[in-house]
């Protein structure tokens, strides 16, 4: 089989370039440089050398033997992308993506960010490789993401509030578009996930396979098998295909991306977009899209501000499709108690968006024997949630 | 009809001006003022109509669109109801129209049935923010079996390579961005424009409409001396927005419509 996707961006019906003209040609342009770039021995040096001194990679796999003790059931290891510097995985694609844009001679980068990860994450990058950084953020997550507000604005990022639509994740990639269409020639654009048009799911998920390629080899040594399942969560999927990617090939390994079930199941309460949603084209995309029956895009709930989004990316969609992924939804409230457990059990505080990971592994483990393991996406540290957690409980810090 | 819309640049060139085409948003204020201010910009001497589908993501639209877009939605504006829209100003008018959509309402709706319900209605042209050429191909096809026009945008920054592939897919006119940006008021033009748009003919073997922040009748009046039509569309939206549903919105918008008409003449 050819590898995915293909030279047009789509992963079957899946992926493409819908967008307005005005980007076409640079986004043949980027695809172009980032092509000469990953076969340049040189970039690529540079960019291990980043990972490896300023990120803290490779990341360590933990067996989380407490976690595993109480589940009683399968092993639990945890690839520990909270360790990266920042605290998430956002920062493999970051660094990869600002390197691109000095090597392009853009001077300055544009992001989106829903948590704030994936802003700071490129404030960071920005600020190491002197470039300035622009980052737009719907309010209602500048609101629950407070901290990373401020730690972008402390990197030297000019942050900008977008006050539109549900004011979260879906707005801020609207408003960086519209910045891009009206800078293009002066400004990359660091898409923060698996999605918009060709080339960033498939650029993104490169940048992020690195976690991808350090597990297969982690979990091979510490188990001595591979992995009976792999879990990760599902905002636009990056972490999710970035560890995914490696063990695709191994069909014995079974695996699950998980994604936010909100509050309940009616069109508005959620983010699952493979229980609720249908394909459609959004943000440069085709793929799975929560949408009324005119193609109107609904709004999402997610007490996880980086998983609030209405579409996904393309290459979850064939792998959805194809039926190589399994793709679940857990509520806010089971989110929740995960993020509990695991921070009484292993020491480990997690953000919100990995906690609904947690939650399905903590329904599957004890289905499972204990000679089998199960390896989790541990995409980031819940410092940035813990005020907002202890908002939502009622608790006045 | 592909022959309206021949019909109407035909025509404009014929007395000596540049074919307006003003732009409204469907829906804004109300679907049924929408059908009276069709009307007064007809009045106005407008040769053709853009009416743009509301959604609820217009990332090729500033400010003033995006308003427009909202107070459509509130409305209840979808896809359906703009086809609505287009039946009843068939009661009254004959003016060729111009879907201005993003591709999802139109995906949602299905290509083909969308196809055949917007020429049943009226429709003769779509043009889709979102659908740059190399994702044309379906939906040239499907609108071409009925009869109704493809417009394909060309941008300041597409290659001549992207330039010729439009001139495959292009029907009576293509759409030049007239600036690298989203859609809203500007108080300059840019500097090469009638070079681009010449060049954009050659290579298009098309006629070619200019639009993006063109809105005082000076602008108008310049690009009249080289383009083939001139699109009007934030400078009337904001003012609808102003107005609302004030009764003296029609007669306002007609006003103001004909102010960018009389600026299309040649000299
Ligand atoms: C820690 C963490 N995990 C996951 C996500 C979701 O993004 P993705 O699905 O691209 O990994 C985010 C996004 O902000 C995040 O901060």
């Amino acid at each position: 089989m050819k590898p995915l996707p293909d030279s047009r961006g789509y992963f079957g019906p899946y992926g493409g370039r819908f967008v307005p003209e005005t980007l076409m040609a640079p986004l043949e342009e980027l695809t172009q440089a980032w092509q000469e770039a990953r076969r340049d021995r040189a970039f690529r040096r540079e960019l291990a050398e980043l990972l490896s001194t300023y990120c803290g990679r490779p990341t360590p796999l933990s067996f989380a033997g407490r976690l595993t003790k109480h589940l009683g059931g399968a092993a639990v290891y945890l690839k520990r992308e909270d360790l990266c510097h920042t605290g998430a995985h956002k920062i493999n694609n970051a660094v990869g993506q600002c390197l691109l844009a000095r090597r392009m001679g853009k001077a300055r980068v544009i992001a989106e960010t829903g948590a704030g990860q994936h802003g700071v994450a490129v404030a960071t990058a920005a600020a190491l490789l002197g470039l300035h950084c622009r980052v737009y953020m719907g309010t209602e997550d500048e609101r629950r993401q407070a901290l990373n507000v401020y730690r972008m604005k402390l990197l030297g990022a000019e942050v900008v509030g977008v006050d539109a639509g549900s004011k979260t994740l879906k707005d801020a990639i609207n408003e960086s578009l519209r910045d891009w269409v009206s800078s293009v020639s002066s400004t990359h654009y660091v898409m923060g996930s698996v999605m918009g048009p060709h080339p960033y799911p498939v650029m993104v998920r490169e940048f992020q396979s690195v976690i991808g390629s350090e597990a297969l080899l982690q979990i091979r040594k510490q188990h001595r098998s591979l992995p009976k399942m792999i879990v990760a969560c599902v905002g636009g999927g990056s972490n999710a295909a970035g560890i995914f990617s490696a063990f695709v090939p191994y069909r014995q390994v079974d695996l699950v991306g998980v994604e936010a079930g909100g509050r309940g199941t009616r069109l508005g309460e959620h983010a699952a977009r493979f229980s609720g949603g249908t394909p459609g084209v959004l943000h440069g995309t085709r793929s799975y899209v929560l949408q009324d029956q005119h193609g109107l895009v609904a709004e999402t709930h997610s007490v996880s501000a980086g998983l609030d989004y209405p579409a996904v990316g393309p290459e979850h969609a064939w792998w959805h499709d194809s039926r190589r992924v399994t793709y679940v939804r857990v509520s806010d409230e089971e989110a929740l108690d995960a993020f509990h457990l695991l921070s009484e059990l292993e020491g480990i505080v997690p953000a919100l968006e990995t906690a609904h990971a947690l939650a399905y592994v903590s329904h599957v483990a004890p289905r499972l024997g204990p000679g089998q393991a199960i390896l989790v996406n541990l995409s980031g540290r819940g410092d940035k949630d813990v005020s907002e957690v202890a908002r939502l409980e009622g608790v006045t810090l | 009809m592909k022959g309206r819309l021949e019909q109407a640049f035909v025509h404009a060139r014929k007395r000596k001006r540049a074919a307006f085409i003003p732009y409204i948003t469907a829906g804004d204020p109300t679907a049924s003022r929408t059908v009276v201010l069709a009307r007064s910009l007809e009045r106005a001497g407008a040769d053709v109509l853009e009416l743009g589908v509301p959604f609820t993501d217009p990332i090729a639209d500033g400010p003033t669109n995006q308003r427009a877009a909202e107070r459509a939605l509130s409305q209840g504006t979808t896809l359906s109801s703009v086809l609505a829209i287009v039946r009843e100003l068939r009661f009254s008018s004959t003016i060729p129209v111009v879907l201005f959509s993003y591709f999802n309402p139109v995906h949602a709706y299905g290509l083909a049935r969308f196809a055949v319900d917007a020429a049943a209605a009226g429709v003769d042209g779509v043009l889709f923010t979102d659908v740059p050429v190399d994702e044309a191909e379906a939906a040239r096809e499907a609108l071409r079996r009925v009869g109704i026009d493809l417009v394909l945008i060309v941008a300041p920054t597409s290659t001549r390579e992207r330039v010729k592939a439009v001139r495959k897919l292009a029907g009576s006119f293509v759409y030049f961005v007239a600036r690298i940006g989203v859609t809203g008021t500007r108080a300059t033009l840019e500097e090469g424009l009638q070079d681009q748009v010449r060049m954009v003919r050659k290579l298009t073997r098309s006629r070619v409409a200019v639009g993006f922040g063109v809105s005082t009748p000076e602008q108008v009046s310049r690009i009249s001396q080289f383009a083939d039509g001139v699109v009007v569309g934030s400078a009337l939206v904001q003012r609808i927005g102003e107005l609302g549903d004030a009764p003296e919105l029609p007669g306002e918008i007609e006003a103001l419509a004909r102010s960018f008409a009389l600026a299309t003449k040649r000299k």
